[in-house]
């Protein structure tokens, strides 16, 4: 057991070093190359005095060490913006003010997560079923027809991007067939109907990409648990081919697509960019490509470090659910 | 090699598919005189205003003047405007792979065949590399560049520097194992400098698996571009890319179905040429593949967690 704690803790303290690397990357990426962030802040229409006021809001004035060591302070324990006339409190963990409207960052973030996570995790589902469906088909009728089938359709999965296959999509079932409506996003807690129904294009869309990639690494996984002594024996023993495939090959099969989801599901999270702004779902990855449009400094830093977070700590729980569900990898 | 890629028929096709494309882009200007029109003109008799915009004239306003049609909204010539989106395409993703593979080369090289700390120091980087979305940190790193920065180089640095995590990784292994070598050691030993030994004797064995990867990696780069410019951060308008002109098809595709299908039907085409010739690529280069396809699994070893990320490309883009 105490392999197991130290593992965890190890693989934790991998997780903070890559982030805190992460976060001094990026502040300086953002903060130092660009030209002035002051005159961003303070907007196009800004005097000579303004511009002095702004940046010493925003603390501009000193030097570099103590503008991170702030920023890192303010994810910590939050900070207090003078703005002259009042106070602007960003509770912790703040990633600064947005220049556009003064929200906090952090705010800004939660705001769309729902909708973000309403996205990844609905289609999560469809991508497991679809994709480990598909390539569980394909290892066990090697060699037909089916396989050839399944093969051409997961090329095809992988090589269209999800624009295109968004926009067929739309163009099929909201304009010519009229099934579905235009997608917009309808809070869960306001109306699940309307809910699930508006995301139901958006979740086939991204699920139809990832799940050729589940179904790829499915067959090859599969594939090669079935060519293993263990299941040659079982086989042999005379145990019902059902169980032989049910119970002992997908124990083989399945740990890699475990792995494979956690880090999927983390970058998900991180907002699906191209899938958001082509449905206009007000998710994380639309804010970022918006604040990126708009020089938002602050929102574009909160985003991509929060994107980072949530990714590399899918990857640590990747490694970790790997090795939970496959008892031959040693813990080291 | 050549005689097991004209073996596949697949293959054949995808590279009848591209060299058609290369052609095209590189006779765009040949072509667009052929036709008498330019990618820029706005072409207001040829728009419907009373229809929002629409282009006169069925399919799209196709005609003998415009032999795919015409722009809604702007009557701009489509025929030429998609040869420039070809030209921007391979550009950025040709460029894009070229900088990738320098990078992922010199860093592996450098990690498998350098100290033990400047590995360590280097494995961890790759790490980070790989782990990261490459789309959040592309699309995040356009806000930062001043505006007058030559936008295809800016795509070809951002794509190309993102991206090489898994070149690096490839190459070290690959590195590691040469290194144990009796030529290698050999040179080593008769006391060349490590950037001899690596070029004269490391670089030739390590062709084989940067071509594969290299391969694997164009159709992911062509997906990256068409992705930042479908977001509105590629190239700058006036410049035709397909990702661009799908993007503003969103606002169209109810009305001008053509204009969503030609890009689309570009993009997917060359995506899916790419990526079948860098299978083929795959097969052909790898000394195992007649035993492996009779043992029945077509990947390698087992995968740890991190195999999947590096086996399968990362175009797979949200």
């Amino acid at each position: 057991m105490t392999g197991t704690t130290g593992y965890l803790l190890r693989k934790l303290g991998g997780a903070l070093i890559v982030l805190f690397l992460l976060s001094v990357l990026v502040y300086l990426l953002f903060y130092v190359a660009p030209g002035d962030p002051a005159k961003l802040a303070c907007g196009p229409r800004c005097n000579a005095e303004q511009l002095h006021q702004v940046r010493g809001q925003l603390g501009l004035d000193e030097p570099l060490l103590t503008r991170y060591l702030h920023f890192l302070a303010g994810l910590v324990t939050g900070r207090d913006y003078s703005t002259g006339t009042g106070v602007l409190h960003c509770p912790a963990p703040c990633f600064g003010l947005s220049y556009q409207n003064d929200q906090p960052v952090t705010a800004l973030l939660a705001a769309r997560l729902p909708v973000t996570a309403s996205l990844a995790l609905g289609s999560m589902v469809l991508w497991l079923l679809l994709g480990v469906g598909t390539g569980l088909l394909s290892a066990l009728r090697r060699g037909g027809t089916t396989e050839r089938v399944l093969t051409v359709l997961t090329l095809t999965g992988t090589a269209t991007p999800v624009f295109i296959t968004g926009l067929l999509l739309l163009m099929l079932f909201c304009a010519t067939l009229q099934w579905l409506p235009f997608p917009s996003y309808v809070p869960l807690t306001e109306d699940p109907e309307q809910w699930a129904w508006n995301l139901l294009l958006p979740w086939t869309t991204l699920a139809l990409l990832e799940s050729a990639k589940y179904a790829r690494l499915t067959r090859s996984s599969t594939l090669e648990t079935l060519a293993e002594d263990h299941i040659r024996t079982f086989r042999a023993y005379g145990l019902p081919e059902r169980t032989v495939i049910g119970r002992h090959a997908l124990r083989g099969a399945l740990p890699p697509v475990i792995a494979l989801n956690a880090i999927d599901l983390g970058t998900m999270f991180g907002g699906a960019m191209l899938t958001e702004t082509l449905f206009g779902l007000p998710g994380i990855g639309q804010l970022l490509v918006h604040s990126v449009r708009t020089v938002d400094l602050p929102v574009v830093v909160g985003a991509v470090l929060g994107i980072g977070t949530a990714v590399v700590l899918a990857n640590a729980l990747a490694d970790v659910l790997y090795a939970l569900a496959d008892r031959r990898v040693t813990l080291t | 090699m050549w005689r097991r890629l004209r073996a596949r028929p697949s293959a054949v096709a995808a590279a009848a598919v591209l060299t058609v494309l290369v052609l095209l882009a590189l006779g765009a200007p040949l072509l667009a005189a052929l036709e008498g029109q330019d990618a820029t003109t706005y072409h207001d008799a040829l728009i419907d205003s009373a229809r929002g915009g629409m282009p006169t004239g069925a399919y799209g306003g196709i005609s003998a003047d415009h032999w795919l049609g015409v722009e809604p909204g702007t009557g701009r010539d489509l025929f030429v405007r998609l040869l420039h989106g070809a030209q921007i395409s391979l550009l950025v993703a040709l460029g894009a792979t070229a900088v990738q593979v320098l990078t992922g080369v010199t860093i592996g090289l450098a990690a498998g065949f350098g100290s033990r700390l400047l590995d360590t120091v280097l494995s961890r980087l790759t790490d980070v590399m790989v782990a990261l979305p490459m789309l959040v940190l592309g699309v995040a790193l356009t806000a930062v560049v001043p505006a007058g920065f030559p936008r295809p180089l800016l795509l070809i640095i951002v794509i190309g520097l993102l991206n090489w995590g898994g070149t690096a990784r490839v190459v070290r292994a690959q590195t590691l194992s040469l290194k144990k070598l009796d030529h290698v050691a050999a040179a080593r030993l008769a006391g060349w400098r490590p950037a001899r030994v690596a070029r004269r004797e490391l670089l030739p064995a390590l062709a084989a698996p940067v071509i594969t990867y290299a391969a694997i990696l164009v159709p992911t780069n062509i997906v990256a571009e068409a992705s930042l410019s479908f977001l509105g951060i590629g190239v700058k308008p006036p410049t035709a890319s397909w990702g661009q002109m799908l993007s503003t098809a969103t606002t169209w595709f109810r009305a001008d179905p053509l204009y969503v299908l030609l890009p689309a039907a570009c993009l997917f085409a060359t995506v899916l040429a790419f990526t079948v010739l860098g299978d083929a690529v795959r097969a052909a280069l790898d000394p195992r593949e007649r035993s492996r396809l009779r043992v029945g699994t077509r990947d390698g070893s087992r995968g740890t967690p991190a195999a999947p990320a590096g086996r399968i490309p990362k175009g797979a883009a949200a």
